[in-house]
């Protein structure tokens, strides 16, 4: 393995000599990346497995790993990062899926990204390197900066190392897809879903021609899957009104899954949008974007929309209080669009972590 | 301002039923329930709404004047402990429940709502709030917001942090920020905020209201305990649970010395002669849960036990809890006293530091019990002295110490859930690096740059107040409440 440290005093000197520092990971959220400033590091020189004990239940890698290099690892040890990180086919890497939040439809569960981080080491804007949580699954001392930097899109930091907490992963898997009239009796379903005890990995929501089709993952032990789906279809005729069931099995099964994680719906030559909303507003955010393909997780809490101008949307998300994260198919200043909140909060920490701006402006 | 016009403003602000300042009504609030501490503050307000809040926080900016927050007190780090002359803003007051809803399984909560109470306000919905620490009768959801506070039931879906979606707080200088949302996805875009806000131990101001994620009721458990000859194997039978794949809800053990004064507490029925005990609990959708146990069945066969007992009902399984819950101030009956640690090691090392912990008890010669989160390596030994005798507690804080250093020294951290606080902060230069802690005083003075929020706690710097003892927490010595 080639010596780590050499590369991470290159990027401290990076950071100490100049005005703006640009740096890109493995490039599957080319929005993210270079917002009009040349690379100037590549994270992806940051890559490899530091320390994984599988007993333990948690791995440290360098920030630029790519994840499909970690999920290898983690599999032949039935374990994994239960949020289903997204692009990892696309190179997406540790570091890349940290600041940019991203979860595919596993979120639902067990959490998301902020969920499964437990410790961070970065270089701040003052060139200094510096390190937050820890490397046990509890933490309670110092600051809590791993889930800080979540969501962070690098502004506040350049992730050097990071350690995660990871789950034994269930032995078998089905898919069910249930198929409504309309998403109001989708949301009946879901909502029934919500207070009873069945429980699933994934609920994922989306619009199928005219109708809306709930996309449900339950993993488990394999003996009991099938008189679980039976429970499940059984209770959803109960309480909703279904028109299709469709039971997905086997390997056919987990690349349907994979190519989910991927957005493989998304459009050539669309943008791609997160949304995250109670989905108590669906309707209102689905009069803004139904005419785009789209897809919902985390049981309609995230937005997933593929759209082909970005002319109006920040404008109509501002107007119903949502926010927008823009991941792939245009480059803008400013990635986040729509209602920003806490600003005041972040202001500060950025002031205290970069006060020159040397990872731009919040 | 001069302190004369403080309290001035400050009765403008509050009735005086709601502003304490003789030395008989401050006297409640002058520990927590880290009782070794005390120290008296100018005064306590009782706030009824956030906009007395606001009010006194701007206030204490505008004069300068330390404050803490303090939900019900149950703080075993000495984070609700008084700043000598500041402010103490009580917030038992703020306890509404101002929105529930079911189906998005959210609530909109008050910071001085107690723990259960939430459970209890949902459950006609099947829901419950999950984070469980035994303190739960009594601490305030503000409090658990401080410390990201955990429980025996936190090994699958996680500590406060992991259910909070939404806050809306009072910046140390009066500016109000709201953050998160009632989505599942919480901050979802933009730096966590609420990650961070979580265990800042009120050092970044003050939780006004919190949207908290509910949970669906388990829809059956399966508890099963086992009793070994020695702690090392039941250690072991932790490490084998974990590595055949299951994911358990609660995963604990208990001493010999827990063991026993939990027998002689609640009468628990545990097995006799066992130098360890291990309680796994599986909580689920039936049919899964079911698979699950007879796999758990198998490992817990395998590692060693001498004795396995499995509840049958919710009556034999609610035995097993109340030895285990009341475990640590049934402690109280043994010793007079007694301090708690909550270091953390790696899972692997829990042979090698319960070990080392004996051997340390037996050099010091006070007594140790071990009761903890097995599950997530969280150790809470409890060391036995006796506050009467001149320098007992000094002996024990400095066992304490080198059971911190210990664990530090096996890759782990000071504290899982209760908190830096004032007793541990001397710790954390040896748990991180000066630019690390740097760094965290920078963040610190650009949100509070008077320094005045919970001054003098978490971070190294300032003077403790001389120790002294003074034994349980009134509650704790009623057997309300428990120590975890
Ligand atoms: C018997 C016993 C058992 C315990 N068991 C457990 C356990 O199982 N797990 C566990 O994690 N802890 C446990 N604890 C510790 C304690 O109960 C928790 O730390 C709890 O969260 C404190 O809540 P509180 O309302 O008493 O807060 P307090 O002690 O009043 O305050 C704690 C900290 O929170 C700050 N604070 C309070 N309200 C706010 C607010 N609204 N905004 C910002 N800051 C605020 C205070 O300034 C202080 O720093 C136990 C304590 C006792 C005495």
């Amino acid at each position: 393995m080639v010596e780590k440290q050499p590369i991470v005093n290159e990027l401290i000197d990076l950071v100490k000599m100049q005005e703006r520092v640009w740096v890109r990971g493995g490039g599957s959220k080319p929005s993210l990346s270079a917002n009009g400033g040349e690379i100037q590091f590549d994270l992806r020189r940051l890559s490899g497995l530091i320390e994984y004990d599988p007993g333990e239940y948690t791995f440290t890698a360098w920030a630029g790993t790519p994840i499909k290099e970690i999920a290898a690892v983690l599999a032949e040890h039935q374990q994994y990062l239960p949020f289903d990180p997204l692009f990892i086919e696309e190179g997406s890497t540790l570091g890349g899926t940290i600041v940019a939040n991203t979860a595919g439809s596993g979120r639902y569960r067990y959490g998301g990204v902020r969920d499964f981080l437990i410790g961070i080491q970065f270089v701040d804007g003052r060139g200094e390197l510096i390190r937050g949580g820890g490397k046990v699954v509890k933490n309670a001392s110092g600051f809590d900066l791993p889930k800080f930097f979540v969501g962070s899109l690098g502004r506040y930091g350049v992730l050097v190392e990071t350690t995660w907490k990871v789950f034994p992963q269930p032995f078998d898997y089905a898919n069910i897809q249930v198929t409504y009239l309309s998403a109001a009796d989708l949301q009946q379903a879901s909502f029934a879903l919500a207070t009873s005890p069945l429980e699933m990995d994934v609920q994922d929501w989306m619009p199928q021609d005219d109708r809306w089709v709930l996309d449900i993952r339950m993993g488990g032990l394999p003996d009991v899957i099938p008189s679980r789906l039976e429970r499940l279809t059984q209770f959803l005729n109960d309480h909703s009104q279904p028109v299709d069931f469709l039971i997905g099995r086997g390997p056919e099964e987990t690349a349907k899954w994979r190519d989910q994680n991927s957005c493989r719906w998304q459009p050539n030559d669309t943008i791609l949008v997160k949304i995250p909303l109670n989905p108590q507003k669906l309707t209102e955010l689905e009069t803004i974007i139904d005419r785009y393909p789209r897809r919902y997780t985390a049981a309609g809490n995230t937005a997933w929309v593929a759209v082909d101008t970005l002319d109006h949307l920040p404008r109509q998300l501002d107007a119903v209080g949502l926010t927008g994260l823009v991941l792939r198919g245009d480059q803008l200043d400013e990635p986040i669009i729509g209602r920003r909140k806490g600003m005041p909060l972040a202001q500060r920490v950025k002031r205290a972590l970069d006060p020159n701006g040397v990872f731009g402006e919040v | 301002m001069d302190s004369i016009q403080f309290y001035q403003r400050l009765q403008q602000i509050f009735p005086d039923k709601r502003c304490l300042t003789r030395d008989v009504d401050l006297l409640p609030y002058e520990s927590d329930a880290l009782t070794a501490f005390r120290a008296k503050p100018a005064a306590v307000v009782i706030p009824e709404n956030e906009e007395e809040v606001i009010a006194a926080v701007k206030l204490c900016y505008e004069a300068g004047v330390p404050f803490v927050a303090r939900g019900s007190g149950t703080s075993l780090s000495g984070g609700s402990l008084p700043i000598r002359d500041g402010l103490v803003i009580a917030l038992n007051r703020l306890n509404r429940i101002k929105h529930i809803d079911p189906e998005q399984r959210t609530a909109v909560v008050e910071p001085g709502v107690i723990n259960l109470k939430i459970t209890e306000a949902v459950e006609r919905f099947g829901l419950y709030y999950a984070p469980d620490p035994s303190s739960q009768l009594i601490c305030t959801i503000g409090g658990n917001v401080a410390f990201n506070s955990g429980g025996a039931h936190c090994l699958k879906y996680g500590m406060t942090s992991n259910h909070i979606l939404g806050l809306k707080v009072v910046l140390p200088d009066g500016e109000v920020v709201e953050f998160g949302s009632s989505s599942l996805e919480g901050v979802g875009i933009g730096p966590d905020l609420i990650g961070l806000f979580i265990g800042s131990e009120g050092l970044f101001g003050i939780a006004l209201e919190i949207t908290v994620r509910l949970m669906p009721r388990p829809e059956v458990y399966r508890t099963v305990l086992a009793a070994y000859r020695d702690l090392e194997t039941a250690g072991n039978a932790v490490a084998a649970v974990v590595a055949s794949g299951l994911l358990p809800g609660a995963m604990e053990i208990m001493d010999r010395l827990a063991l026993k004064a939990a027998e002689i507490a609640v009468k628990a029925g545990y097995p006799a002669g066992a130098e360890a005990v291990l309680i796994v609990e599986l909580e689920g959708e039936k049919q899964q849960v079911e698979a699950e146990f007879v796999q758990l069945n198998e490992v817990i066969h395998a590692s060693g036990a001498y004795e396995i007992q499995v509840a049958q009902n919710e009556a034999q399984r609610a035995k097993i809890w109340k030895g285990r819950k009341g475990a640590f101030s049934s402690v109280g009956r043994l010793s007079p006293d007694y301090v708690v640690q909550d270091g953390v090691v790696p899972r692997s090392q829990l042979g090698k530091a319960l070990a080392e912990i004996s051997r340390l008890s037996d050099a010091y010669g006070l007594d140790v019990a071990n009761v903890f989160h097995a599950g997530d390596g969280n150790l809470h030994p409890l060391i036995l002295y006796d506050g009467r005798v001149e320098g007992a507690l000094e002996h024990a804080e400095k066992l304490a110490g080198e059971i911190l250093r210990l664990c530090i020294r096996l890759g782990g951290t000071i504290t899982g859930e209760h908190g830096v606080g004032l007793e541990k902060r001397d710790y954390m230069p040896e748990l991180f690096s000066e630019s690390d802690l740097e760094a965290m005083v920078a963040i610190r003075r650009e949100i509070d740059p008077k320094m005045i929020a919970n001054r003098g706690k978490k971070l190294p710097q300032g003077e403790a107040p001389a120790l002294s003892s003074h034994g349980l927490h009134p509650l704790e010595k009623k057997g309300v409440i428990s120590r975890e």
